[in-house]
């Protein structure tokens, strides 16, 4: 790989030694790419503060300092943690204190993930404790390196924002935020940002739901390549995209897709693609079905006493959207809800009187985490229902429970009824 | 003897026992890095453990989290010996990296496909070569 005057003064220590030991771990992951160079980022995304017991033993050896030599920079020497060189935050976490009580998260973790939030916040590590950091304030511009952690955050960054990121890792996000720099391959590099494959939608997709189908169909269809969609779909808004990617991601492993005429790359379907157009792959009735049927083979008994809602982290759109169909109902009494939403929204559902609309009806209104991160759900659990097809692919393996997927309609009947009746229309 | 050729990923050599994957295996929620085990529940090798093998797989899929955990088994003790993967992604890179344990990529055959599980490899990977003899 070919560095810099800068970078190689920061490899050979005149930044310090974490800088140096940042350096050295690019160096060779970049060198196990094949990357040709370096490139500069000012925009990080990567984990942190999340708990563990591994994070635990590192820290009871040797500080919050040993914890992120070894866990961000893969770095054996008991180097001095120095601010971040560029903005970085963190993102979602396991659930904090105001969860204690509420969900069943050991407490040791909780008191680990607020030292390590006091820790990274002095270093310049911004709490923003959510995987949707672009509904909160982290928004890079069209074209900027970034170096992201997070697949659903990943997909939103490169497809809806334009913005370019890999896939990246603890370790690297880490030497990214020290450094400024990540290795410029992959998505960051023009040549690899157009399209692979041609899904026409003829199924007509209308709504949130459907959106999340067609991501799960994109996904398994292309697997970490590039979706290029046209066909039938009313415009899709944020929520729509974000759902769409986040299923994509999940399902296949997508990093970048394309909606011509509405994401930026993609003026047109001829933009969309390094030459011919390809012959499409239709999303029809019969295909539409059978995502729908996928999505929904891990689900037997119908008593459902786990609702999930808010994955990736619900916008305040959707908060509001919950709240309205939650107004003057009441959850059975066998079944909890939980919403999840970055604490930043969190904040503006309390100002606007959301929260306590759901909170009346018997639900939860949760910051900073999710099930699949925290690795927990309401005691004794064995079915759940969800509207986000990233946690029906996900959870069922993680916490060995069934899972129904469907509209939040339908999630919303789950809750107050006790039983699952949604259905495909 | 069946010679192999590849790109280095992690420089270094060892010689072990072959674990393939057919399938791409996840990090996050698809290895338990205590044990050092596959637990992803409809994979081909679930509950299979890959400690000291040399893993042979197609690449990575899943979570940004896939490097962690991979590094993870290496900090408890239960890492693979070797990695052998078909395609580079950053996810396989990083954790290839983190784990520190000699790695080809890019090979002049499908290593899937001509590796047998319980084949003995010489993983040569300062000089891009591994040489298999059939277990």
């Amino acid at each position: 790989m070919i560095l810099t005057e800068e970078e190689k003064a920061m490899r050979d220590g005149a930044e310090g030694p974490a800088v140096a030991a940042a350096m050295d771990l690019l160096i060779r992951y970049g060198d196990a790419l094949g990357a040709q160079r370096l490139c500069d980022t000012r925009n990080v995304a990567g984990t942190s503060t999340q708990p563990s017991p591994l994070k635990a033993k590192l820290v009871a050896e040797g500080g919050w300092h040993k914890a992120f030599a070894v866990l961000n920079l893969d770095c054996d020497d008991p180097v001095e943690i120095p601010d971040m060189r560029v903005p970085t935050c963190q993102l979602q976490q396991g659930f904090g204190p105001d969860s204690a009580g509420v969900v069943p998260y050991p407490k040791e973790f909780v008191e680990l993930q607020s030292d390590a939030e006091a820790f990274y916040g002095r270093r310049g590590v911004n709490i923003l404790a959510t995987c949707t950091p672009y509904q909160v304030g982290n928004l890079p511009v069209r074209g900027e390196h970034c170096a992201w952690m997070e697949s659903s955050a990943v997909v939103y960054c490169n497809s809806v924002l334009g913005a370019r990121t890999n896939c990246e890792g603890g370790t690297s996000t880490g030497a990214a935020s020290l450094t400024g720099k990540i290795p410029c391959w992959g998505n960051h590099l023009a040549e690899n940002r157009f399209g692979t494959h041609h899904i026409r939608v003829e199924s007509g997709v209308r709504d949130f739901l459907d959106w999340g189908m067609l991501g799960y169909f994109a996904g398994e269809l292309v697997q970490d390549q590039r979706p290029v969609v046209t066909g039938e779909f009313t415009r899709p808004d944020l929520v729509d995209l974000k759902h769409f990617g986040a299923a994509a991601a999940s399902s296949g492993g997508v990093e970048l897709y394309h909606l011509p005429g509405i994401t930026p790359e993609a003026p047109t379907v001829e933009a969309a693609f390094d030459g011919p157009v390809p012959d499409a792959v239709v999303y029809g009735p019969r295909e539409r079905r059978a995502i729908y049927e996928k999505l929904n083979d891990q689900g037997r008994s119908t008593d459902v006493d786990f609702v999930l809602l808010g994955c990736p982290h619900a916008s305040i759109d959707q908060i509001r959207a919950a709240a309205r169909a939650l107004d003057g109902r009441r959850l059975h009494s066998g079944t909890q809800l939980w919403i999840m939403a970055p604490r930043a929204l969190k904040a503006v559902a309390d100002r606007s009187g959301y929260t306590a609309v759901i909170e009346k009806a018997g639900g939860k209104l949760l910051a900073d985490s999710c099930p699949a991160m925290s690795r927990v759900a309401p005691p004794g659990t064995k079915v759940f229902a969800t509207d986000s097809a990233k946690q029906a692919h996900y959870l069922p393996a993680i916490l060995g429970i069934e899972a129904w997927f469907g509209s939040l309609e339908d999630c919303v009947d789950a809750a107050v009824t006790g039983r699952w009746r949604g259905g495909l229309r | 003897m069946i010679t192999l050729r590849g790109r280095t990923v992690v420089r270094g050599v060892v010689e072990g026992e072959a674990l393939v994957s057919h399938e791409t295996i996840s990090g996050w929620g698809g290895i338990d890095p205590a044990t050092g085990t596959i637990i992803e529940r409809r994979h081909e090798l679930c509950g299979v453990c890959f400690t000291g093998k040399i893993l042979v797989f197609p690449g990575a899929k899943g979570s940004s989290g896939w490097s962690g955990f991979f590094q993870s088994t290496r900090l408890l003790g239960t890492a693979p010996a070797g990695m052998i993967f078909t395609v580079t992604t950053t996810k396989a890179a990083l954790g290839a990296v983190v784990t520190r344990v000699p790695t080809l990529s890019d090979l002049d055959q499908d290593p899937v496909a001509v590796i047998r599980t319980g084949d003995h490899l010489r993983l040569d990977a300062d000089r891009g070569i591994v040489e298999i003899t059939r277990g």
